[in-house]
């Protein structure tokens, strides 16, 4: 494992990716990548009361799915790493409460999935662990109660905000000689372009996606076309078309291996999602029931995944503030 | 962040973000408006004759109206029917009285999960707070104006 600076770390021998599992609603079940998915579930409840507990047994599913998965056992995961949108992340310390495996919470917004990935691979990579479960989770009713408005209030959506996805991953990496690796990861820093719209978090994000990718291909000495495929995390379709303007303006030729998660899992047309998907559960999602698939299949070789997250809060917003964002990346390769 | 790393400024990106980003339909949101917002002021004309035949005098006639009117839209709220419709008529619900109702009975049901006090209770009035405080606020400098200038 060596450290290149500019928070770029490239492992020598690559953590494995060993086991994976998403988890999500019914919505993002009748998407266009509806059938990837390990489980859909029809009950927005999930079966429970209340829209956390919901959102929290979303994610319990997905990490006992990638725990048996992989046939691992609780003593097998030396460490989880998860987070996810709800006030002191009770999402991921209810769904996580159940089993006797060292944790750690984090915050990284909807780039959680990346986020807990890279601190993944990095401690296992730096061989204080074998196997570290990394998991994350968003729910549309939850997150629409805390950072929007009730339910049933009679609102108009704009045109440019994004449906949350209800949806969850987890993944399990470590030490192992099976692709997917984990070949480098970049942290991201904090990006401010000074949006301060929160019906526009695309645009808030795009900056830091664009950020993180270029000092990633730059530390390495890559060109974009190294990879098969660069995907941010929820940027959804007005800050994807924002990000390959900033790609072209920072002079990186991003030809046609770009894309976003956000925009991927909607049907903009049918599912009436207006600029796309956004939250934890969007990136997590698709990494475990769609990428990580296809690079076991030898469909994708190269992948470079960067989730992104914006950092504010409804109280900082209220207070005049912009939205800060940071996107971490991920380089997997099968 | 330092500024400067990105050859974009803050400026120039305010400038991309607007290029990229999507207009809401004004006419055909107006338009809507317009439509669903007049059927709910007939719903009330219609209420406001049949109280009137009953024998209620104008006051309690107004009264009984708004009652009505408060009453449907907090039931429709309750069979998560009204958002619905709010989603296609916008400030056609929202303006009328049945906006105010939704604004109430949403955050009371939303909020019942933390239970009836510290949930419903507490939350309850969310959304409609700053239109009763600024709409009792704004009466009060009304009636000194009026006890000032009209008496």
């Amino acid at each position: 494992m060596r450290f290149l600076g500019k928070g770029t770390v490239v492992f020598d021998e690559k953590p494995s990716i060993k086991s994976f599992a998403a988890v999500v609603g019914k919505k993002e079940g009748e998407g266009p990548y509806g059938k990837c998915f390990d489980a859909v579930e029809e009950d927005a409840y999930f079966g429970q009361k209340t829209w956390e507990k919901a959102e929290s047994e979303n994610l319990r599913r997905s990490v006992q799915l990638a725990l048996e998965k992989g046939s691992f056992e609780e003593k097998d995961i030396d460490f989880s790493i998860s987070g996810d949108l709800l006030n002191q992340c009770i999402s991921s310390g209810y769904a996580l409460r159940g089993l006797d495996i060292p944790f750690f919470g984090v915050y990284g917004a909807c780039s959680t999935m990346a986020e807990s990935l890279v601190l993944g691979s990095v401690i296992t990579g730096g061989g204080a662990a074998k196997n570290i479960l990394c998991s994350t989770s968003s729910h549309f009713c939850s997150a629409e109660k805390q950072f929007r408005t009730p339910l049933e209030y009679g609102g108009q959506r704009t045109p440019n905000a994004q449906w949350t996805v209800t949806g969850s991953g987890a993944l399990v990496v470590g030490e192992g000689s099976a692709p997917p690796y984990v070949e480098a990861v970049t942290c991201g820093r904090i990006v401010d372009l000074g949006v301060t719209d929160i019906g526009n978090m695309g645009a808030a994000m795009a900056p830091a996606f664009v950020d993180t990718v270029k000092r990633h291909l730059e530390t390495l000495g890559r060109e974009a076309q190294y990879y098969d495929l660069i995907l941010s995390g929820d940027l959804g379709i007005i800050g994807k078309s924002l990000a390959k303007e900033l790609f072209a303006k920072e002079g990186i030729d991003i030809g046609d291996k770009y894309d976003d998660c956000g925009a991927m899992i909607f049907d903009k047309e049918t599912q009436d999602t207006h600029a796309g998907g956004s939250g934890c559960g969007c990136a997590a999602s698709i990494l475990c029931g769609h990428i990580l698939p296809e690079m076991k299949k030898g469909n994708l070789r190269r992948v470079l995944f960067a989730a992104t997250g914006a950092l504010m809060s409804p109280t900082a917003t209220f207070q005049g503030e912009s939205i800060p964002s940071i996107s971490h990346a991920v380089s997997l390769e099968a | 962040m330092k500024e400067g790393y990105f050859l974009v400024t803050k400026k120039e990106y305010a400038k991309m973000v607007q290029k990229h980003s999507g207009k809401s339909p004004i006419v055909k949101d107006t338009a809507r408006a317009f439509l669903v917002g007049g059927i709910i002021c007939t719903v009330g004309q219609v209420l406001r004759n049949f109280y009137f035949s009953q024998g209620f005098n104008k006051e309690l006639t107004g009264t009984a109206t708004s009652i009505t009117l408060i009453f449907i839209a907090a039931t429709l709220t309750a069979l998560g029917v009204f958002d619905r419709i709010a989603k296609y008529a916008g400030a056609g619900t929202l303006v009328p009285i049945t906006g105010f109702s939704n604004a109430v009975a949403s955050p009371a049901m939303e909020f019942k999960s933390e239970g009836l006090v510290p949930g419903s209770a507490s939350k309850i009035f969310e959304v409609a707070g700053p239109v009763i405080v600024y709409g009792t606020i704004s009466s009060v400098i009304a009636g000194i104006l009026y006890m000032i200038f009209v008496r």
